[in-house]
Order: structure tokens, then sequence, then C-alpha cells
């Protein structure tokens, strides 16, 4: 069963509009928050088809430098940064870019569960399709593919049609998995999405991770070490010391950086000595 | 629950034994027994004190020193038998519904009132006939007030045509557009709900009825209208602003314009919420009287035009009747009252049905091919917890790291 969307459909000639896994570049990023510095010079080659932990302790801005690369960082007010963001190798941060058609592209899975708590299950995997006006697209398919590609098409095939919010938390998440699945990224972005969830939720979600990876370049948030270690090929280790702003400390395969790390703060913090 | 296991030795059959369930703060037939004891004992001392020692009189006194002997005396043989904490829970509670008591009580006696005024004069002819051709001498059952329902109709239909888009837009422009100015248009907005409903009147009068428009159901309409506007401004602000920011995160990114975000998530969620404030803008402007007083006239005959020519409305005609020295017009005047209240009621009821299950139920099955089910309680629940209780939740995991 494969459906395909016309990525094209919404602005033809899109740079960004490839199917497939694609790769993200970030390069020299700054970010600020009302003025004051929060993420300083932070530069990661987010690899297609793998999946990149950000790791870090709280604060460190690995949650702003995540949101930096799908455009919502700009929609806090008193957000502002610098640098540049590659999706197979064109700035998402162009004057030609809309921030909608980047979302569309690199989607995005938040901590806390949020499906529509006005939708149905259905509606809330399509809602991605109608809020960019795709068609052509048969959606009962798109709903079992999506549905089941976040392990969750098992448990709600016969009631496709009662409320998103009606679900457990584990299967919110992983509803909200499918939703922004469903209008195939080429990259997904994932705040913390276990640290709201019971641990069976969690493996549930790890499981998924690594099978969408094939298809979807993931970068993934998390404190959760263990996590990091499991799901991710490669890591990135932030660290904001003593009020400086956040920069990445080391960065590489996750194998490495949690054996054989260079700096010997990413030893302290991969072995929880700190933070 | 603990269960305590007993099996016995003779036979390998286990009896279960379970404690008795305690409810830790319920309500049992005693306290009941309790509560109408000392009612009834604050009201005998009360009379005692009113009509024996004292020469206090007034019923409004008597209410109060009731009111006051049942509370201190409730709390007192609370403390005898069940000790401080349970005393001062149920002296307390007391309070609450007192003042729960003092708004609902009002309310009864008023449409008690109503009934008891309006209905013995109520018949069919008042839905279905018009006061055309009824005089000083005609019966007191003939003529109705249908020209006015309909005048009332259309005049409230049209001001919420007018006033419900531009309050919507205006609510969704404070809360998710914001800016600069978003504080005057909250200023202005707050200081329309403090207008005079006669300064709208007065208004209207002098820019519209009369310049060359004449008094019409239309110009009540826009008076109504600007009555309306600030107390749907400023419901429809507050219920958008429980939608969480969560749900507006993810529907930008899915790609989602901001209008969009509007449209399909925030709107939908706060729907019913919406429906209410709809509502109390329409119940507003259905009982204002004192524009109508210098907008619509008043007629005594069938007018379905509200553009041209003066109009009837249920609100004037009750002012009008009232006024008059008849015993039977002032009686019509209840009975149209009683009329209004049933017109109020019914669209409500209306309104409620239309914004509930019912609609939702349409509206989900347009979009999947199963029609879906009605919602169980638990799901309902599941909703309600679903869209409330981000809005209730703390606000610290609300934003992105920030140190």
């Amino acid at each position: 069963m494969t459906t395909t969307i016309d990525t094209t459909a919404p602005s033809s000639g899109d740079p960004l509009g490839q199917s497939g896994a694609g790769e993200l570049v970030a390069t020299g990023v700054h970010a600020w928050f009302s003025g004051r510095l929060v993420l300083k010079d932070v530069s990661l080659d987010m690899e297609r088809s793998r999946v990149t932990a950000l790791i870090g302790p709280s604060g460190c801005g690995k949650s702003t430098f995540l949101r930096i690369l799908n455009r919502m960082h700009e929609t806090i007010p008193g957000a502002e940064l610098a640098g540049q963001v590659a999706l197979n190798g064109s700035d998402i941060y162009s004057d030609e870019e809309r921030a909608t058609t980047v979302r569309r592209h690199i989607g995005m899975v938040f901590q806390r569960p949020n499906p529509f708590p006005a939708m149905t299950i259905e509606q809330n995997v399509l809602a991605g399709l109608r809020f960019n006006r795709i068609r052509g697209v048969k959606k009962a398919d798109l709903v079992e593919e999506s549905l089941t590609k976040a392990g969750l098409w098992s448990e709600v095939k016969d009631r496709l049609s009662s409320l998103g919010g009606a679900l457990s938390g584990g299967q919110q998440q992983r509803l909200c998995i499918a939703r922004a699945l469903a209008i195939k990224p080429a990259v997904l972005l994932m705040d913390e999405p276990c640290s709201a969830l019971d641990p069976g939720s969690t493996l549930r979600i790890e499981q998924t991770i690594g099978e969408i990876s094939e298809e979807v370049t993931v970068v993934i948030v998390t404190h959760n070490m263990q996590q990091a270690n499991r799901v991710s090929d490669n890591c990135a280790f932030f660290l904001a010391e003593d009020g400086n702003p956040g920069r990445i400390v080391e960065s590489g395969p996750t194998e490495k950086l949690f054996n054989r790390p260079e700096d010997p703060r990413t030893l302290d913090y991969v072995n929880g000595r700190f933070g | 629950m603990s269960t305590v296991q007993i099996a016995k030795p003779t036979t390998d059959e286990v009896i279960e034994v379970l404690p008795k369930p305690v409810k830790t703060r319920d309500f049992k037939p005693a306290d009941a027994g309790l509560l109408l004891v000392t009612l009834l004992a604050s009201y005998a001392t009360t009379w005692i004190i009113f009509n024996q020692i004292t020469l206090l009189s007034g019923t409004f006194g008597f209410v109060v020193v009731n009111a006051v002997l049942f509370l201190g005396l409730y709390w007192f043989v609370n403390l005898q038998l069940h000790g401080r904490h349970q005393a001062v829970d149920r002296l307390l509670g007391g309070l609450v519904t007192l003042g729960a008591m003092c708004m609902i009580i009002p309310l009864i006696m008023l449409v008690v009132y109503v009934f008891v005024k309006g209905l013995p004069l109520l018949n069919l002819n008042r839905f279905t006939k018009t006061q055309a051709g009824v005089g000083p001498l005609s019966p007191p059952s003939a003529g109705g007030f249908l020209h006015a329902i309909v005048g009332t109709l259309e005049q409230v239909a049209l001001a919420g045509l007018l006033g419900i888009p531009i309050a919507v837009v205006t609510a969704i422009f404070l809360n998710e557009i914001g800016g600069k100015i978003a504080g005057s248009v909250r200023v202005v907005v707050t200081a329309m709900s403090g207008t005079p409903a006669i300064l709208a009147g007065v208004f209207i009068y002098s820019i519209w009825v009369l310049t060359v428009h004449g008094y019409s159901g239309f110009a009540a309409s826009l008076a109504l209208a600007i009555l309306l506007l600030p107390t749907v401004t400023r419901g429809t602000e507050e219920v958008l602003r429980i939608v969480h920011r969560d749900l507006r995160e993810a529907s930008a990114a899915l790609g989602a314009p901001d209008w969009r975000t509007v449209w399909s998530v925030v709107l939908p969620t706060a729907r019913s919420g919406l429906v209410t404030s709809i509502l109390l803008g329409i119940a507003v402007s259905i009982g204002e009287t004192a524009p109508l007083l210098m907008t619509v006239f008043g007629a005594q005959v069938m007018n379905l035009n509200p553009f041209h020519n003066p109009q009837a409305a249920l609100p004037l005609v009750v002012f009008q009747e009232i006024k008059l020295p008849q015993e039977v017009a002032v009686a019509l005047g209840y009975t149209a009252s009683l009329v209004l209240f049933i017109l109020v009621f019914a669209i409500f009821i209306l309104a409620r049905i239309l914004g509930s299950s019912w609609l939702q139920d349409r509206l989900r099955s347009r979009g999947s091919k199963a029609r879906a089910p009605k919602m169980s309680p638990a799901e309902e629940e599941a909703v309600m917890t679903a869209v409330l209780a981000p809005a209730m939740a703390p606000h610290d995991v609300d934003g992105p790291e920030r140190e």
C-alpha cells in the first residue's frame, strides 16, 4: 500500500519539496530571547535517514535549537536568531521560503500530547492535509498508513470517528506522530516526546522512531540518556555553563559519544555525574 | 480497599469478608435531620425574639436574624457532635449555600411572579394573532402578540447578524493577533459594555431615524448590535483564551497559516463556550426596551418588513401596556412578559441543542464515512479534560527553555 502526495501542489518549484528523508544542516546558529543570548554558534549536521539526539541539562538551549529548525522559534514574542539552517541544501530562512511551507516539510511532535480535541482520530491524522489544501490523496489509505507507522492502527481502527481526546496519553502522543507523518515531512522534530508518558508508551514510541527513520530524518530532544543511547545514530551534547549561552560541547556518532567522548564534561554527563 | 480473607480449615471454601465501605464526606439521613431540626429551632427562636421579647418587626430583619441564628446554632450543634473541623466545614458550607440562595430565590420569585400575573390571560391567540382590530371594548382574550414576536425576532436576528461577526472577529484580534493597539481596543470594548442602553437608542435616533430612514426594525437592530457587541466580544475573548497554546503550536507545526489555526483549531475547540457567549449577547439584546423606544416606535399590526415603517417589539409591548390605566391592559402587559420569557427560553434551548451534540455529530460525520456514534459519558469527560486540563495546568512547561 503506497500513498503518494503531490508535494508540489501548493507551491510548485519548491526547492524543499523533495520526497523522502531530508538532510538538515545548521550553521552558526545563535538565538536570543528579548535581547538575551541563549544559544551561541551552534553548527550541526543532521544526516539523512538518521536519528539525531540532542542531549544536555535543562536550560541549555536544545529545545530552542530544535524550534529554530522548523521556524517555530519565531512564533515566540521577543525571539530572535542568526545563522543558517538548510534543508537539502536550501536555506529555510531565505526570503523566498514561507514559514508555513518550511513547517510542512519539517514536522514536529511536542512534549505534551496535543491532539485537536474537537476533531476525531481520523480528522486529526488528516488535519495537515486539510491545513495545506493537499488533494488527490486516498484518505482512508493515508489514515491507515500513518496510524500503522505510528503503531496505533490496531488499537484505534474500530473507532476512527471518536474524538482524539478520548485516547490515553501514550495513544494521544502516537496520534500526534501519525498526524505529523501524514503530510510526509522530510524531517521530524521531537521535543521530549516521551517525558509525559509511562514506560510502556515510551517503549512503543521508541520502536516507532526506529521504524520511521528510514523515510524521515528524526531529530529528538531528550533528557533520558538511555533513550538517546537506544534510539539515536548521532548525538549532540549541549551545555550552558554558568550563565553563558548554550552551545554544543561535542557531537558525533552516539556510540562514540557514550563510550569514548573527547570532552570530560560529556563523559561526566553521559555517566550521570551532573545535570 | 483491603480485603480480609478467612479460610475455613474444614472446607476449601474461602469466604471473603469485606469491610464496611465508608464515605468520608457522606451526608447521612441523620445529618439531614440535624439540619432540619436546626432550621426549625432557629426559626422558632427568631419568632420568639421578634414577637415575644422585642419590638422588632419586618420580613427582611426576620430573615437576616434567622440566618445568623441558624448558622450559629448549626456550628454549635456540629461542634458538640462531630468536633471542630466538621463544625467549621459545615458552617462554611452553610454560608456558601446561603449566598447561592440569595441569588436563586429572587430569580425564582421573579419567574413565579411573571407566571402568576401573566398566565390568566395567556391563550393561543397570543401567539397567532396581532392587535389589529382590537379596541377597548374587545374581550380580554382577543388579539395577540404575533406582530411583536415577529418584530422582536427580526430585530434581534438582524442585530446578531450585524454584531456577532464583528464581536467574534474583534475577540480573535484581541486574543490571537494582539499587538500594540489591542490594549486600547480592549479599553474601548470594556467602556462600551457600560454604555447606557438609552444612549445607544439616542445615538441611532439621531444618526439614522432622524435623517432620512425613519422608524424601523432595522434601526432597533443597529442599537441592539451596539449593545451586544461588548458582551459577545469579552465573552468570546475569554473562551478563546482558555484554548491552550499547545494546540496552536501543533497546528502551526503542521504548516497551517494563522487564519487556518483560528478557523480549524481554535474556534472548534472553543465552540461550546462560543455558543454561550453569543447567547449572552442575544439575551442582552432581546430584553432591551430603552433603545426600542426611539427606534422601532411600536405598532399594533403586523409589519413583516424590518427595513421600513415602525414595527412592534415584545419588550415595548410590555412597557406600553403596563403604563395604561385599564386593568386588562396591565394584565396583558404581564402576559406579554410571559410570552417574551417563553420566547427567550425557547431560543436558549434551541441554541443549546444546535451548539451541542447534534451539530457536533453532524460535523464530525461529514469528514468520515461512518456516522459518528454518540459520545459516551466517559468519552465526554475525556474530552472535557482534554479541553480544560491544559488550560488549568501550570504554565511551567509552556514554553521552550529560556535559561
